[in-house]
């Protein structure tokens, strides 16, 4: 009640007319995909704002990150964005070796990428399923997730984890690849390739679908950049903000591979953007499986990590943006402050922009799109 | 001379004896024939119209009328509660069974054979959970509502042919009462959504309402089609049209572009995906049944199967020919094959793959935005469907249909 009140009298708004309906969706909605509070002001169906709060699940992991070493404060970001959690881990790993100054084996170097890339599929396969069900189509989940559960199996074989994986360590990976590796990712590789036409045909190609994302939650360019969004969200209003592309970290420069780029900004070109994304990272594991190259897994590193005094940033691209790893050290064992920049916060902030004067239907379809992890907004 | 009369009276009445014994065989062949066509026809003895008239003479003979106009009472409204929940069940299992099979999974499969009692089990813990009222909410509405849409489910039932002359109540504007009595249970949906006191129901209530209000008027119009065509409102007159033909095979392209606007029409209203909009459960969590629990959530929650299962008869009913077996022209041998499965068969076959397309839509597409839905509606499936309309009505006039 106490929200209501101020979000009605807060000025600057025309908020305060008769009719108005105030609403809070979350903190426990079956929408949000976690605990994400949006109160919304409508009038009728139609949305005149959209205020997210957060908090549910602050955890302060930047604060709790000051007191563990650089060793370990790198699996405490797998519990931050878990669908990419792969990703999180490797921005850490790559801002602590940029400090220690490391120069990792080239099989580190292709082992983290495959793993990136294999994330990137289960958190876009995820998201479709995600995604068909916001918008009221509940198959698509469970075909998403029978070929996710092919590379959870990958991963436990290798990793000895399904979902936080805490594979990267400061110079390489923590353990060499399973015997099966290869095999597996391969049968997986095929088995994608027809799968994923069917995802076309089941939810891409389907007329209610296409009528509820086309033209709708429209951002455009200047908009996205005005606000930050990065990653598959950015790229819908073509935005170029790959990281992989713009700021080549470990062997990116060296693979073949495509920028999605989308002009439309409308939930559909996100929606194609990261349809898109899965096929291009289809190609990379393609280009990169047979080409793993022999030699140590992990570079020879000290036993306690220590980075010199100084201030340390490193970037990459994870399935939902930019993600960004600042480390203020001042030579001890812990970093003295870490901040995370992560993608889902800034794509969040846009959602009020995207989505009024749509009706309610749209507003779930444009989170749909965003692609949200909550865990990732709130830290 | 007399002996050759004796001789040709002797051969005479030999010719006599021969025809005569003729004529004895052939009337004991007759007399066995018909004795298998009664057998055959005794064999046929144990159908549902047999059974129902059997009763209602026995009622008649040993009772008084009125105790047996009470009885007979009684034995309907306890046949329509076992069919009530009957239908609950087997439709809530096979709901779950198809959407598995859509899901590549198995679905329910560990209580009892194939999962058979899963349906049971859950009715026993809906009936043991406390139905709870909300504080705000208006007591009297909240709890009187799945009522109304319950008993409205029930009320349809009765015009229903399930079988040869089996019905509850053949009533002459038996078409007439079904759109008519189905229309109330959006007032009941109405008052839950209101009752409730929560946003999200109220919001489900308003959908829903506008949505089967402005549904109704394409089904009535798809319903109306097939009325012109039959000339009466009767469900069984309108089954016996069809004895030369299924409707939907008799009645050309305008009569099949008037069943797919019913298919579509009904199931607008009765709330599935893709026009699930009013329980849309990623934007409103459960529309306008989010508060209630227990046997009041089961009540809906049936009614919705109940519902289904009515609009999928009456479509039967109306395009598919009822209790009517497929016979094709000329094809003797192969109708009179078709006469012999059961006319109740017929009919809960024909029903039973119209609810499988039902469920069909629903665990394929994606759900329609409230604006989208009315405008499919009113700018596309009403224009249709009245010029549609016109087209039968003149079809039915110059007599084209077969």
């Amino acid at each position: 009640m106490y929200r209501e009140t101020e979000i009605i009298k807060s000025p600057g708004t025309d908020l305060d007319s008769e009719g108005d309906l105030v609403i809070n969706i979350g903190p426990q909605h079956p929408a949000t995909h976690g605990v994400l509070h949006l109160v919304i002001t409508m009038n009728g169906e139609t949305i005149k704002k959209v205020e997210p709060h957060l908090g549910y699940i602050h955890r302060s992991i930047e604060k709790m990150c000051e007191s563990l070493s650089y060793r370990q404060f790198i699996y405490v970001t797998s519990r931050m964005d878990y669908l990419s959690s792969h990703i999180n881990n490797h921005g850490c790993a790559l801002c602590v070796e940029k400090g220690l100054q490391v120069e990792i084996p080239p099989r580190a170097k292709v082992i983290r990428v495959l793993m990136d890339e294999l994330t990137r599929l289960a958190s876009h396969q995820l998201w479709w399923g995600a995604m068909g069900m916001d918008v009221g189509a509940l198959t698509p989940f469970f075909h998403a997730f029978r070929e996710r559960e092919m590379i959870n199996d990958i991963m436990e074989e290798t990793c000895g984890a399904r979902l936080t994986m805490n594979y990267m360590v400061p110079g390489g990976v923590m353990a060499d690849l399973h015997p099966n590796f290869q095999s597996a990712v391969k049968k997986f590789i095929a088995h994608f390739k027809t799968k994923i036409d069917e995802y076309d045909e089941l939810v891409t190609d389907n007329m209610i679908f296409q009528n509820r994302t086309q033209g709708v939650g429209v951002i455009s360019k200047e908009d996205v950049i005005s606000y930050g969004m990065t990653g598959p969200s950015a790229r819908g209003s073509g935005v170029q903000c790959d990281i992989r592309k713009l700021y080549p970290y470990e062997i990116y420069q060296s693979l073949q591979f495509d920028e999605i780029l989308e002009t439309g900004g409308d939930c559909f070109s996100r929606y194609m953007v990261r349809m898109k994304e899965m096929r291009q990272s289809l190609s990379i594991i393609e280009q990169l499986i047979d080409n793993i190259p022999e030699g140590d897994f992990q570079a020879k590193t000290k036993a306690v990590l220590k980075l010199p005094k100084g201030e340390f940033y490193s970037r990459v691209e994870t399935a939902r943006g930019e993600f960004g790893v600042y480390i203020v050290s001042e030579g001890g064992l812990t970093p003295y402050r870490i901040k995370f920049r992560s993608p889902g916060f800034s794509n969040l902030s846009a959602l009020d922009h995207m989505a009024r004067g749509s009706k309610l239907g749209d507003l779930v379809a444009i989170m749909g799109t965003l692609d949200l992890v909550i865990p990732d907004i709130d830290r | 001379m007399s002996a050759t009369v004796n001789k040709k009276s002797a051969k005479d009445v030999k010719n006599i004896k021969e025809v005569v014994r003729a004529d004895v065989v052939s009337a004991t062949v007759n007399k066995k024939i018909e004795n298998r066509e009664s057998k055959i026809k005794n064999l046929q003895v144990p159908s549902l119209e047999h059974i129902a008239d059997s009763i209602h003479t026995w009622l008649y003979v040993t009772c008084s009328p009125a105790l047996a106009l009470i009885i007979e009472f009684a034995l309907v409204a306890l046949c329509v509660i076992g069919l009530f929940s009957m239908l609950g069940l087997v439709l809530i299992l096979m709901e779950r069974k198809v959407s598995a099979w859509m899901q590549v999974r198995l679905g329910p499969n560990r209580v009892g054979p194939g999962g058979m009692f899963q349906t049971v089990a859950d009715t026993m813990k809906l009936i043991f959970k406390e139905g709870m009222t909300p504080d705000g909410a208006d007591k009297f509405l909240f709890n009187l509502a799945p009522f109304i849409v319950m008993i409205v489910a029930m009320v349809v039932l009765a015009p229903l042919m399930f079988a040869r002359n089996f019905q509850i109540w053949d009533i002459n504007i038996g078409v007439l009462f079904v759109a008519a009595v189905s229309s109330i249970s959006v007032i009941g949906i109405l008052m839950a959504g209101w009752a409730s006191n929560n946003k999200y129901s109220l919001l489900g209530a308003m959908r829903s309402g506008a949505q089967i209000v402005s549904y109704e008027l394409s089904a009535g119009l798809a319903i109306l089609s097939i009325v012109v065509l039959s000339g009466s409102l009767q469900i069984s007159e309108i089954i016996e049209a069809q004895q030369t033909g299924w409707w939907i095979f008799k009645g050309h392209i305008p009569v099949f572009i008037s069943f797919v606007i019913f298919l579509i029409a009904v199931t607008a209203e009765t709330n599935r995906a893709p026009f699930d909009l009013a329980e849309a459960e990623s934007e409103l969590t459960a529309g306008f049944h989010t508060e209630y629990s227990g046997m009041k959530f089961a009540l809906f929650f049936l009614a919705e199967y109940v519902n289904v299962f009515i609009v999928c008869a009456i479509g039967a009913t109306l395009f598919l020919g009822g209790w009517m077996p497929l016979h094709i022209g000329n094809w003797s041998g192969f109708n009179t094959v078709m006469d012999y499965i059961p006319s109740s068969l017929w009919f809960l076959g024909k029903t039973f793959f119209l609810i499988f397309l039902i469920m069909w839509f629903r665990w394929t597409f994606p759900r329609l935005r409230i604006d989208q839905l009315l405008n499919l509606e009113w700018k596309y499936l009403l224009p249709i469907s009245m010029v549609n309309l016109l087209l039968i009505t003149l079809m039915a006039i110059l007599g084209w249909h077969f």
